[in-house]
């Protein structure tokens, strides 16, 4: 997923600008065009209709429709939900990729499979594995709620689906990285008298901060915004298990379209910043290692 | 201190990297473990490290047996291929790291430290280099940081892997005379490993020679290169050129002609005769093998003949030209006689790695 | 000995700490998370039987429902993968300004929520939005017809196609094209012959992910499609009916339908990722 810088960059020479290795000016700028009408159709027209709509009444009627308390409680809602489910699977994506990219172990790539599982189930899917679990026909729904634990059209349910579709995410991005860096690092500090906390704190860590983090952006970002399985085990219920997108998807059922745009402008706006930062890092991922050591 | 491997096997998977390894590194001693890829000698020098548990024997510092020390608290130093510095920390701070790592109460006073990673810095000749980062380095600066970092904690021993490896020429000529001088004033026990025998015979005490997993020979540089027990480290150490040959009753035949190199204990049967360039002479035709010269070039600062020996085969050897026979060209005939030379019994393997380069005895990497 | 293959050889007891606890953690929380729900939907569709399994998987809402998600899903992955790698190739190769961000923009599927897209296409290609009033007066309509699916679908199908071959053709050599281009080809023999063909399993890589993606699509999908059984259902929305229905053993075997499918899908990555580094010596 990540991208990075890599394409050669040659010193200048504008008189073999049209060289072997390029296609001829008029060719560029058509397949230029092309490209970037797809993606403005397909991309950027989408996201431009969410802010048009969400300002279509004035800022006034926008502000209004965070007035409403069930927009509220969505939004509080869903930071919540991700407050839970990101931090786990940051530390299952450290414990994963610790695992996998500093040893060697029979069944390694089975276990790198199975992490990416969750990538190609359905999202309806992880919501339904959770209510044939947990719901009141469930393996242990019935026990559970003899005991007073609801899981499903509750708090825990909705977490448990987001953790289940954003699952892989920061393991994802830490692999390959961990493996590309190798152990030499990490063996110096252990020479060096370095404990094992120590070495991963002082060592590892430095060394794959960037991609973590925009791990957790992608975590996070998914986490905020996931529907479908949301939607299989939150129940709908207003002002208690409605996350964000399922209130967008109230509103817009109920015709109040400036309502429904407003809280999608600010899922578009968590989703722009996050690519900012993303965009960012990458361009700050790619001065470190053009920078780094010549391994 | 002194550093003992006793009976050191490992294995990868099916594959035997070591083999029931004896060495000894006496204390104070800068040793090379000199072998072609494969040999084992980075796997021996990691098992010294506790960088990888032996699957059998035992790694003796002084009189401990240090094998079920884990490796952070073994006291050496490891000097990596590739350094492994820690490119997001200054070059002090990487010097610093193993002191900035040990326990509080073993841990010395921030000045104490600084004035350390100042005394380490000036000793690899890095003053004022503290506040750069390692990506701001020459590949030699970076060598030497990776050196003083192994410094700082007062190792047992200082280990380095191919510590010249990768560096050019010249840098890597500067890196061998200030190890040596470092080396001389700290008096470490170091052992550093290698596949460059220059850089073993010219740098190290003694030289281990490793292959297939296996010590073939310790011995120091002199011992190595002029009295090798086998014909595995007559052929790896030095140049040679060699000759099948025969020993019958005690004496050494090429073809239907007597060497003058007696037969060393080699048992009757096909043997195999190396020949160093300074072994072979020029002399009158009905003194020796007629040859033709095939090629002059310069090497090891003389100039040197390729000779085609006449007959069957087309064996080649090597000749040290001495002054007074520059005029001889390509294509003049000559006639050569064995002055001295040593004898190993035919080795398939061994004959085989040798005779693929001829001009310089190394075994080929694979 | 190369440090890499070193690396591989390293086994569990390794100098490095923690394998016991990285692993073990792992491994608990895979299955607590990901393993033991998904063997809940095995064993419920054990519990079916293979008639009952049978006599669900054969009503034709559902067949219909299987054939729209699987058919429009595939259309939107070919279409993604196709101007996925021309994307890629002007994003790569082509300086112009913007660059960056255009760059950027790929990744909005990715991390615009799904609810998102869907109302934003829904308005975008109603009959009165933007470009559905572009299209009404050809006879063009897309919202509330499969053609809105196909839409939604390449949406979020867009940037795996994309960035799976984006760092392949980072990685071409230019050598290879001079090299060519020294034989006496021509530019077009060039990218035909030496350009493309290494690159055919990062686009096929591309292609089998969107199209596992989409496939499972649920979001942007049922605010622009309308919803009309036999015409316009997605497999995932008859899940969730038929769970309103508290039809379990129906949304059990539809659910086990898709993700057998997407099993396969992804066991044909692991085939073509190894192929093609056989092949290739990467992805």
């Amino acid at each position: 997923m990540s991208e990075r810088e890599t394409a050669p960059r040659r010193a200048p020479a504008p008189q073999r600008a049209t060289a072997v290795t390029a296609e001829p000016p008029w060719m560029r700028r058509l397949l230029i065009g092309v490209a970037l009408l797809f993606l403005s159709v397909f991309l950027i027209l989408p996201l431009a209709v969410v802010f048009a709509e969400a300002f279509r009444g004035g800022l006034a009627v926008y502000r209004a429709a965070f007035a409403d308390p069930d927009a509220r409680a969505a939004i509080a809602l869903t930071v919540t939900v991700a407050a839970i489910a990101v931090p786990l699977n940051l530390v299952f994506g450290i414990a994963a990729a610790w695992a996998v990219a500093k040893f060697d172990f029979p069944g390694k790539s089975l276990l790198i499979t199975l992490i990416d599982l969750p990538f190609s189930v359905s999202p309806v899917v992880a919501g339904l594995v959770f209510v044939l679990l947990f719901g009141s026909q469930g393996w242990l729904g019935p026990w559970l709620g003899g005991a007073g634990i609801e899981i499903i059209f509750a708090l825990p349910g909705i977490v448990l689906a987001t953790v289940f579709v954003t699952f892989p995410f920061i393991a994802r991005e830490l692999i390959p990285l961990m493996q590309d860096q190798g152990n030499a690092d990490e063996e110096a500090a252990l020479t060096l008298g370095a404990s094992g906390l120590r070495t991963f704190l002082t060592v590892t860590l430095p060394n794959i901060k960037w991609a973590l983090l925009y791990g957790v952006l992608l975590c996070n970002a998914r986490a905020m915004g996931e529907f479908g399985a949301v939607a299989v085990v939150s129940g709908h219920i207003r002002g208690l298990t409605n996350t964000m997108p399922l209130h967008v998807e109230i509103m817009y059922n109920e015709y109040n379209l400036v309502g429904a745009f407003a809280m999608a402008s600010l899922l578009a706006s968590l989703a722009l910043v996050t690519l900012a930062i993303k965009s960012f890092l990458e361009w700050r991922f790619a001065g470190a290692i053009a920078s780094g050591p010549a391994h | 201190m002194d550093i003992r491997a006793l009976g050191i096997t490992k294995e990868f998977g099916r594959a035997a990297a070591l083999r029931d390894v004896d060495l000894e590194v006496r204390s104070g001693e800068l040793m090379a473990l000199l072998g072609p890829s494969g040999s084992g000698k980075t796997t021996l020098l990691r098992v010294i490290a506790g960088l990888e548990q032996p699957d059998a024997g035992e790694i003796r510092f002084g009189d401990v047996d240090a094998t079920p020390i884990p490796v952070r608290r073994r006291g050496v130093g490891f000097v990596f291929q590739h350094y492994a510095l820690f490119r997001h920390l200054t070059v002090s701070d990487n010097v610093a790291f193993g002191l900035r790592a040990r326990g509080r109460s073993r841990r010395p006073p921030p000045a104490e430290i600084a004035r350390r990673v100042r005394d380490l810095l000036d000793l690899v000749q890095l003053a004022g280099y503290g506040h750069r980062f390692p990506s701001q380095l020459s590949g030699g600066q970076r060598q030497r940081v990776a050196l003083a970092r192994a410094l700082a904690v007062e190792p047992k021993v200082l280990l380095l892997d191919e510590p010249f490896g990768a560096l050019d020429a010249r840098v890597r000529k500067d890196l061998r005379r200030s190890l040596r001088e470092i080396h001389d004033a700290t008096g470490q026990t170091t052992v550093f490993v290698t596949h460059d025998q220059d850089e073993a015979l010219e740098l190290a005490d003694r030289v281990a020679i490793l292959n297939g997993g296996r010590v073939e020979q310790v011995g120091t540089p002199d011992e190595v290169h002029d009295a090798p027990i086998s014909a595995f480290v007559m052929g790896f150490v030095g140049e040679s050129t060699q000759l099948p040959v025969e020993v019958r009753a005690g004496e050494v035949w090429f073809r239907e002609a007597r060497m003058a190199v007696p037969p060393q204990g080699c048992a009757p049967g096909p043997a195999t005769l190396f020949l160093r360039p300074d072994d072979l002479a020029f002399c009158a035709p009905q003194d020796g093998w007629p040859g033709q010269v095939l090629m002059i070039r310069r090497a090891a600062g003389g100039r040197r003949a390729e000779v085609k020996l006449a007959g069957p085969g087309g064996h080649l050897v090597e000749i040290d030209l001495r002054e007074g026979e520059a005029a001889m060209a390509r294509g003049d005939i000559v006639h050569l006689r064995v002055r001295a030379g040593r004898v190993f019994p035919a080795r398939a393997d061994a004959a085989q790695s040798v005779e693929s380069r001829p001009q310089s005895g190394r075994v080929p990497m694979p | 000995m190369a440090p890499a293959v070193r690396r591989l050889r390293v086994r569990a007891p390794s100098a490095i700490p923690g394998f016991g606890i990285a692993l073990g953690y792992t491994l608990a929380y895979l299955g607590l998370v990901v393993l033991l729900p998904l063997s809940a939907l095995v064993f419920k569709t054990a519990g079916l039987g293979w008639a009952g399994f049978a006599a669900i998987a054969g009503d034709p809402r559902i067949l219909a429902a299987l054939r729209t998600s699987f058919g429009v899903a595939f259309a939107a992955a070919v279409v993604a993968s196709l101007f996925g790698l021309l994307i890629a190739w002007v994003l790569t190769r082509y300086r112009f300004p913007g660059r960056r961000l255009v760059d950027a923009a790929v990744d909005l599927p990715f991390a615009l929520p799904t609810a998102v897209a869907g109302i934003a296409l829904a308005t975008l290609y109603a009959p009165n939005g933007w470009a559905g009033g572009v299209l009404a007066p050809w006879g063009i309509k897309v919202a509330f017809t499969p053609l809105g699916i196909f839409v939604a679908l390449v949406f979020v199908a867009l940037p795996f196609a994309v960035r799976t071959v984006q760092p392949l053709i980072g990685e071409i050599d230019r050598e290879l094209e001079e090299a060519a281009a020294t034989l006496g080809a021509t530019r077009s023999r060039t990218v035909l012959r030496v350009i493309l063909p290494p690159l055919l399993p990062g686009v096929l890589t591309g292609f089998v992910l969107a199209f596992a993606r989409a496939v499972g699509e649920y979001g942007s999908v049922i605010f622009v499609a309308g919803n009309l059984p036999f015409v316009s259902e997605i497999a995932p929305l008859l899940i969730v009916i038929k769970l309103e229905e508290f039809d379990y053993a129906g949304a059990t075997a539809v659910a086990t339908l898709m993700l057998l499918i997407s099993f396969s899908a992804l066991l044909a990555i692991n085939l073509l990722e190894s192929w093609s580094r056989r092949r290739f010596g990467h992805v």
